[in-house]
Parts: structure tokens; sequence; C-alpha cells
């Protein structure tokens, strides 16, 4: 199978973009899972659009005008829900749409068809030019480093939040950049699964590896290898299926979700009798 | 003279409109074991929550260390009452523990053999030592409560405080995290927020009822059951003033 995979050039580069960005997937998934900030992660994605649309107006690579973009909309959704009295899904809400708008009216004033927005909405693994595994692989690196040095102020915060900021630690400026970082990783996802899809592999994989892991790094692993495996796999089936290849590798990782909760039940439900 | 570590002048505090706390004047020494008791929603928690410098006073003055509140985080060990955090956050005791080193950490820096020998000490000495490699989740209430205490004591605190830490657990297990901050009592001072009226008055040096004003009993074996009930404004079980003969004993 994976031969087959990797005989031709453009499978090489998806096969490649799937494991780099199942590394930042997994390892920001994980504090996105257990701090519970899925809904806020969804938000920055959506909103990402916006810079989307900006980059294919300005006529710049698109993924140059989404970094910027998907940076300042996690910094605003996240002082706003923080700082000002607004309540955080009404803030996420409000940015979601709007961000996406903003993208829409974009790509509206720019006259002509734009054949590939298709490809940033739901993913589309099998056209990641060299440069965007470039560009993933140093948002990785990127992402990895910041995690290493801040792994203990970002465990304290996803822990118990009042009692790291009592301890001392700059709470609301080290949510700020996990944020931050949720937001490079949409980037890195976006080309795997789309924008629309990118909140399913941040969670999923996390949220399986969570019910197996005794400490937060082997979560983290646990996480980057079922994400690979979902691409992968996913990857295969969108192959041979001629399916969609965002759209494949969601609904395998959502099918694999369920199979392991259904499993869990119909254990609970043996070990009860 | 002893020095002051908490001194609060004419303290008040509105939340959402409400005083929480009215003119609080105290000042809590070193080596004080200060019991604060009174009734729900008379401000207790809020208190401690402005000696943290989580709450800031609408009007008057805390100083902690002569600071104001939140000046120095590594002296002052927290053991919160409500559990914010998840249950099901894939960590374990030790792991627990060592977070508390975090108020003596830089930025950056990672945990090293010295934090992990300090974490070590407060599991040993809240008595968790078995149960260490345990996930959080799989713990009672009692053994969750000790390892939240070990988290507060494994940044070498000088200050120790404590919401509830009796609350919702099992009788023995009471005795127990008293006895503890019993011998806890010789090296820290420690303010206590408490229900188990009939029972502090046996541990704590002071005690100072809450009910959005505060009274100041400064000698805890000199509140007896008329002055007990009257803070509550109900009968309140007389105060074992002796230590139990046996670890059996049922505390009131």
């Amino acid at each position: 199978m994976l031969q087959e995979l990797l005989a031709f050039e453009f499978m090489r580069n998806a096969v490649l973009a799937a494991i780099l960005s199942s590394v930042a997937c997994g390892i920001i998934g994980t504090y996105v899972v257990v701090k519970k900030i899925g809904f806020i992660s969804g938000g920055i994605a959506h909103t990402a659009f916006g810079g989307i649309g900006l980059g294919y107006y300005l006529g710049i690579n698109p993924l140059l005008g989404v970094i910027p973009f998907s940076l300042f909309a996690a910094i605003a959704i996240g002082l706003m829900s923080k700082k000002a009295k607004v309540a955080e899904d009404s803030a996420i809400g409000t940015f979601w749409a709007v961000g996406m708008a903003v993208g829409v009216i974009c790509i509206g004033l720019k006259p002509g068809y734009a054949p590939d927005l298709f490809s940033y909405l739901f993913g589309n693994i099998l056209t990641v030019p060299t440069f965007d595994l470039w560009m993933i692989l140093s948002l990785d690196l990127f992402i990895i480093g910041v995690v290493w040095l801040l792994n203990k102020e970002f465990l304290a915060i996803s822990f118990d939040e009042e009692y790291a900021r009592v301890s001392g630690l700059k709470t609301t400026a080290l949510y700020l950049l996990l944020l931050c970082l949720i937001a490079l990783t949409v980037v890195v996802m976006m080309r795997v699964v789309g924008i629309v899809m990118v909140i399913a592999l941040l969670t999923i994989p996390a949220a399986i590896a969570r019910m197996f892991s005794r400490t937060l790094p082997g979560m983290m692993v646990l996480a980057i290898t079922l994400s690979s495996l979902f691409s992968i796999i996913g990857l295969w089936f969108s192959y041979q299926l001629d399916l969609a290849s965002g759209a494949t590798i969601i609904v395998i990782s959502g099918f694999v979700f369920f199979l392991v909760h259904a499993w869990r039940l119909v254990s609970a439900l043996l070990t009860a009798q | 003279m002893k020095d002051s570590i908490i001194q609060c002048d004419q303290l008040s505090l509105s939340l959402g409109g409400m005083k929480v706390l009215d003119d609080v004047t105290l000042s809590v020494n070193d080596g004080d074991f200060l019991g604060i008791i009174g009734p729900n929603g008379g401000g207790k928690t809020t208190f401690l929550r402005v000696i943290l410098g989580l709450e800031a006073p609408s009007s008057g003055s805390v100083m902690v260390y002569g600071r104001p509140p939140g000046s120095f985080p590594a002296r002052i060990g927290y053991v919160p009452q409500r559990l914010f955090f998840d249950r099901d956050f894939p960590i374990s005791i030790r792991e627990l523990v060592l977070m508390g080193r975090i108020s003596n950490k830089k930025l950056f820096h990672h945990y090293n053999k010295r934090d992990r020998e300090k974490s070590d000490q407060a599991i040993c000495t809240t008595g968790l030592e078995r149960l260490a490699e345990r996930r959080i989740g799989d713990l009672s209430g009692g053994e969750l409560q000790r390892a939240l205490i070990a988290r507060a004591l494994a940044g070498d605190p000088e200050l120790l405080l404590l919401d509830e830490p009796t609350a919702s657990i099992d009788p023995q297990m009471k005795t127990t995290i008293y006895d503890l901050l019993e011998h806890l009592k010789e090296k820290l001072t420690i303010v206590l927020v408490t229900h188990d009226v009939g029972t502090i008055s046996r541990y704590v040096t002071r005690i100072a009822s809450l009910n959005v004003t505060l009274e100041l009993y400064e000698s805890a074996l000199s509140t007896n059951r008329e002055s007990l009930s009257m803070l509550y404004h109900y009968p309140v079980n007389p105060v074992v003033q002796h230590s139990p003969l046996s670890r059996t004993i049922d505390h009131p």
C-alpha cells in the first residue's frame, strides 16, 4: 500500500505533509483537548479565511496572508473573552462569521474565478507544493521549540489557570501565546483538511489519545501517531475511491472516534454485568 | 513583637453591586494559626482571594509581607476549595505536586532534581508515597485534598492559605488533615477557612468569624459554646478542648 502511494512525487509530498502536519496537530491538539478550547480553535480557523481572501486579493501566496490574519484573530478573540466583558462564545461567533465575510468580500473584489480557494476551505493534500512543505516544517519546528521551552507553564495554565496565576505566572500572556500556536497549527493543517474541517483533526486524535495516556507528553506522542495514521489511511482511501482527500481523512478519524467510544461503552456494560 | 504577615485595614469589596466584605481590619502575625469561620456567602473565600491578589479591594488596603498582594507568590501556599481542574486530566499526583514548584521557577527553566526532591518531600509529609504514580482521577476526595496540600507545600511556603480543606470528605480523613495541619503549624503561618466550627478550636490559635464584617476572637480557647452559637445564629456543638485519646474518637 505504502509503495503504491509513494510511487508518485505528488503522493510523496502528500504523505510528508500528512506526517509533518500531524506533529503540530498532535502537540497543540493535546492542549486544545485538555484545556477544552475546541470552539475557540474553530473560531480562529474560520476567521483565518479572511486572510486567504486578503492574500488572494493582494495577489500574494494566500498562506502569507493567512498567518498574520489568524494570529491577529487569535489575540483578538483571546483578549475579548479574557479582558473585555464579552461572553466567550459571542466573541468567537462574531469573529468566526466576520472573518469569513471579509474573505468572501475580498475574493469578490478580485475579478476572475478563484480556482484553488476550495482547497483552502476543504483541503487538498494531493496538490501540496514543495514550498508549503518547507513552511509546514518550519512552523512545526517553531511550535516544538516554544512548547519545549514553556511546557511547565502550558501544563500549569491548562490544568488550573487560577492556581497558575497565584503562582505568579502571566497567565493571560501565556494563554494568548497558546492561541497563537493554535493559529499557526491551523495554517499548517489548512493544506491537509482545510479550515472548515481543521477542528476535527485538532481534537479527534488528541481526544482518543487522552483515554489511553497517563501524561501530557505521552498523550502528544499518541495523538501525533493517530493523526498521521488517519491522514495516511484517509489519503489511501481517497486515492483508491477517488474521494475528496480532506473529507475522507475526517470521516476516517470520526469513525475511529465513535468506534473507540462504542467499544468503551460495551466493555463497561460487560464488566458491570 | 512578631512580624505582621497579613495586614488588612478597613478592607471593603463589592462584587456585582453586592458588598461581600465590609470594613475588615485584621492582622495575621508570623506563626499564627488563624481559623476563619462563617456562613456560606459570608465572604471567606473572597477574603482569601484578596490576600492572593485574585480580587482587588474596592476600598481599604491589604499588605502581604509589607507589599501589595501577589508580590511574593513563592512565599504563599494556596489550597483552593473549588476544584477548577478536570479530574480526567492525564496527570499523576507526582506531577500535580511538582506544579507547586512553579512559583520558585523562572520562565523557560525546566524542573530539576531539587524540584523533584522538594515535591517528593511534600508527598511524604502528606502520606501519599504509595499513590504518587496514580492518575488524579483515581483518587478519593480526601486523597485529592491531601495532594492539593502537597502541591502547596512543594513550593516551600511560609504562609499557607487553605479554603475548606475538609469540605465533603469523611470524618476519619478530616482528622488526618487536621493532624497534618497541627504538624505544619510548627513551621508555617496558617490561615484556614472552614465550616468545622466544633473541631478547629482545638487546633487554631485565633478564630475570626466572617459574615461580610469580621469579628476576631484573640484566643481560640476562650470561644465557648455560647459565643460560637452567636456567630452562627444557631446552636453549635461543644468544642473538644483536649486532644483525643485515640484516633477513632468521633469529632462533633
